[in-house]
């Protein structure tokens, strides 16, 4: 930064005033215009959620990553920067359709989900994984065994441990119904006590 | 374009990794007011928000291009530079007629701040410049020479000629007023 003398900092200081709604209002423009132009390529939100604020993101593709409070959004979104493209704004509007259904779900008014996935974070075994996922009913669950059978590799436990531990979709792809075999929670990304609270309120529903 | 090695500032206090991209919004939180402040030095206020537009525009299409370790601020400016001449020139080759209330009408702000915007837009272009882009953008002359073109010492004694000018006419009103 430079230095600016205080009587040549008098003269100046009312340049330095810009106005917050003028600069909010260009914001929001700069969001439609980069959609306009296809230089959206990330938009994001953040959701207040009984198990605490959830960071959304979407490609054009859709949804491709959700992620909780203890992981730190700004950190997410620099991982998401490196890996997919530093082109990220915020834009609650692209994500209006998956807030709502979020809120309906944690309201109970919701049992699955219906918006564009796009899994390129996820590969190979991982993904195959996240796709059976959804097969296990709102209110079911799962272990960590069985899920492994369901993908045709009974011996691979472990496997879908990480695949759970590391799913980028948690909540809308319900890793959360995936449990140890002696009835315990098991890992989770977003903390075993938010794994708890969505089982409770599967289970209440 | 002037790359330095320099790590942005983070207005919130906090550092992202150094080596790593950050997102374009943290981008736009950093820099949008001071690239406002620029646009509006530089151009008529009705001309200036449409620069920060086209600026921004601009560096979040080239933003991945952009070398890890690039003066943030010094690019933007020099983006917004291009575009702001680039509208100039629109406006000399047709002249639209543009609903501009007449000197001294505004009903918005306080008077003294109106002036001082005034008084930047008289001063002489390189002047007006070089008074943006190292006081109100904190780019060093040697950056500002880049920009504007000419050398290190030649933006400087432009900037200080800009402040000298200010402050006479800022004296000159106050007088009158008082």
């Amino acid at each position: 930064m430079i230095d600016i003398d205080p009587t040549t900092a008098d003269v100046l200081a009312p340049l330095y005033d810009t106005d917050p709604a003028t600069l909010s209002r260009l914001r929001d423009s700069l969001v439609g215009a980069a959609a306009d132009a296809g230089l959206l390529d990330i938009a994001y939100r953040t959701l207040d959620t009984p198990i605490g604020s959830l960071l959304l993101a979407s490609t054009e593709q859709g949804l491709v990553r959700v992620a909780f409070d203890r992981e730190d959004h700004d950190l997410v979104l620099v991982a998401l920067a490196q890996s997919i493209s530093p082109r990220i704004l915020l834009s609650p509007a692209r994500l209006d359709g998956v807030a709502r259904q979020l809120s309906e779900y944690f309201a109970g008014q919701r049992k699955s989900f219906d918006v564009p996935l796009d899994f390129r974070l996820s590969s190979g075994f991982r993904r195959s994984v996240l796709a059976h996922l959804p097969e296990i009913a709102y209110g079911q669950t799962e272990s960590y065994a069985q899920v492994a059978a369901a993908t045709g590799n009974p011996r691979a436990v472990r496997a879908v441990g990480s695949a759970c531990a590391t799913n980028p979709l948690p909540v809308v792809v319900p890793c959360h119904r995936v449990v140890r075999s002696d009835g315990s929670y098991g890992q989770y990304r977003g903390g075993e006590e938010a794994k708890r609270s969505l089982l409770t309120l599967e289970s209440a529903a | 374009m002037p790359i330095g090695c320099s790590v942005s500032r983070s207005d919130s206090g906090r550092r992202l990794p150094d080596v790593t991209k950050a997102p374009f919004d943290h981008i736009v939180t950093r820099h949008g007011a001071t690239v406002l402040r620029v646009c509006r030095a530089i151009l008529d206020p009705h001309e200036a928000q449409d620069a920060w537009s086209e600026t921004f525009l601009a560096a979040l299409r080239g933003y991945p291009e952009l070398p890890d370790g690039a003066n943030i601020e010094a690019w933007l400016v020099t983006i917004a530079h291009r575009k702001a001449i680039d509208i100039t020139r629109k406006r000399t080759r047709s002249p639209i007629p543009v609903d501009d209330p007449p000197e001294g009408a505004s009903t918005v702000g306080i008077p003294g701040q109106q002036q001082i915007w005034a008084d930047v837009a008289d001063l002489p272009t390189r002047q007006r410049q070089a008074v943006a882009y190292h006081y109100l953008a904190g780019l060093p002359h040697r950056d500002v020479a880049e920009i504007i073109g000419g050398t290190t010492d030649a933006a400087r004694r432009a900037a200080a000629d800009g402040i000298k000018n200010l402050r006479i006419r800022a004296r000159e009103e106050n007088g009158v007023r008082s």
